[in-house]
């Protein structure tokens, strides 16, 4: 079971999430921003980071990088897509995902063990956790706050493709304390949360993360 | 020559976290008059002429690369 992390200019957790994905038993495949091509694997990876040193706006240029070509092509197509912090950032200016990410409501950069409710486990990417349960990941961003307008957000709690919420404060301004949204199709998944620093005891704060991956690579095994 | 100038802004309805910090600061410097500050960017294009075309094709690069429509708005205009 291959799965592709882009490495973008910048990006700084594309190596934690090749290791997230070994962790769970797929193959991770690195991917070069600069590429047309995805070789073949069955998922991708967008990792956190600060692609393109985060100039204009987060996630605006990378939107652009040749390989976003067929990395939105492919989502469209269905394939699953995980983007992870700046990765969130990316799908939504690429409009794989609806809204934006501004900057944290308090101005500061946020480094924090995060508590995160799971609300949507139907996804290609959280089927392997439970509705309701809670999960602990690593939070660090300084432009995480989750905004669209009102008759979106209705959608997408309508729609149940809310799914994770932060527990407890609200840690960057996030409107309705959105921490991860998917698409129509489950397939496409952004959260601002770094589950990929939570898949060993040895480091971070447990191994709440590594359900993600292994979501991916049971549901791609089972195709 | 021509210069086209391009106008970014946050959405009125928008936190502008950065606009935020910027005003707080200003009475700690002993401005007193002013109630709000937003902060945008400003984007300078040289282009050879600025004819028809080229400010509908700025007009795309503004809508595509330079802005996000769900969190901000545009302005375009040729300096005089």
């Amino acid at each position: 079971m291959k799965i592709g992390i882009v490495t973008f200019p910048g990006s700084l957790d594309d190596v934690d999430a090749q290791r997230a994905v070994r962790l769970a038993g797929g193959e991770p495949v690195a991917l070069w921003h600069g590429d047309h091509d995805l070789k073949g694997v069955d998922a991708v990876i967008l990792p956190g980071g600060f692609s393109y040193g985060d100039y204009l706006r987060c996630g605006a240029i990378a939107r652009f990088a040749p390989v976003m070509t067929e990395v939105v092509a492919a989502a469209q197509g269905g394939m699953p897509v995980l983007g992870i912090c700046n990765g969130f950032q990316i799908l939504c200016e690429s409009h794989l995902l609806p809204g934006a990410l501004i900057r944290n409501d308090h101005r500061t950069f946020v480094c924090r063990d995060q508590v995160l409710v799971v609300e949507n486990p139907d996804t290609a990417w959280t089927s392997d956790y439970a509705e309701g349960q809670r999960i602990t990941i690593p939070l660090k961003n300084g432009e995480g706050g989750f905004i669209a307008d009102e008759p979106t957000l209705d959608r997408l709690e309508g729609e149940g493709q809310v799914v994770f919420r932060y527990v407890g404060s609200n840690p960057n301004g996030s409107l309705r304390d959105i921490a991860g949204i998917t698409n129509e199709r489950g397939n496409v998944v952004g959260l601002m949360p770094h589950p990929e620093h939570a898949v060993e005891d040895l480091c971070g704060p447990g191994t709440d993360g590594l359900a993600f991956f292994t979501s991916a690579v049971r549901q791609l095994t089972s195709v | 020559m021509a210069r086209i100038i391009v106008d970014v802004m946050p959405k009125p309805e928008i936190l502008d976290p950065q606009g935020k910090a910027v005003h707080g600061a200003l009475p700690r410097l002993g401005f007193e008059s002013v109630s709000d500050v937003r902060q945008g960017k400003r984007f300078e294009l040289q282009v050879a002429l600025a004819d028809e075309s080229t400010l509908a094709e700025v007009h795309q690069i503004a809508e595509t690369l330079l802005s996000n429509p769900v969190i901000e708005d545009f302005t375009v205009r040729v300096e005089a």
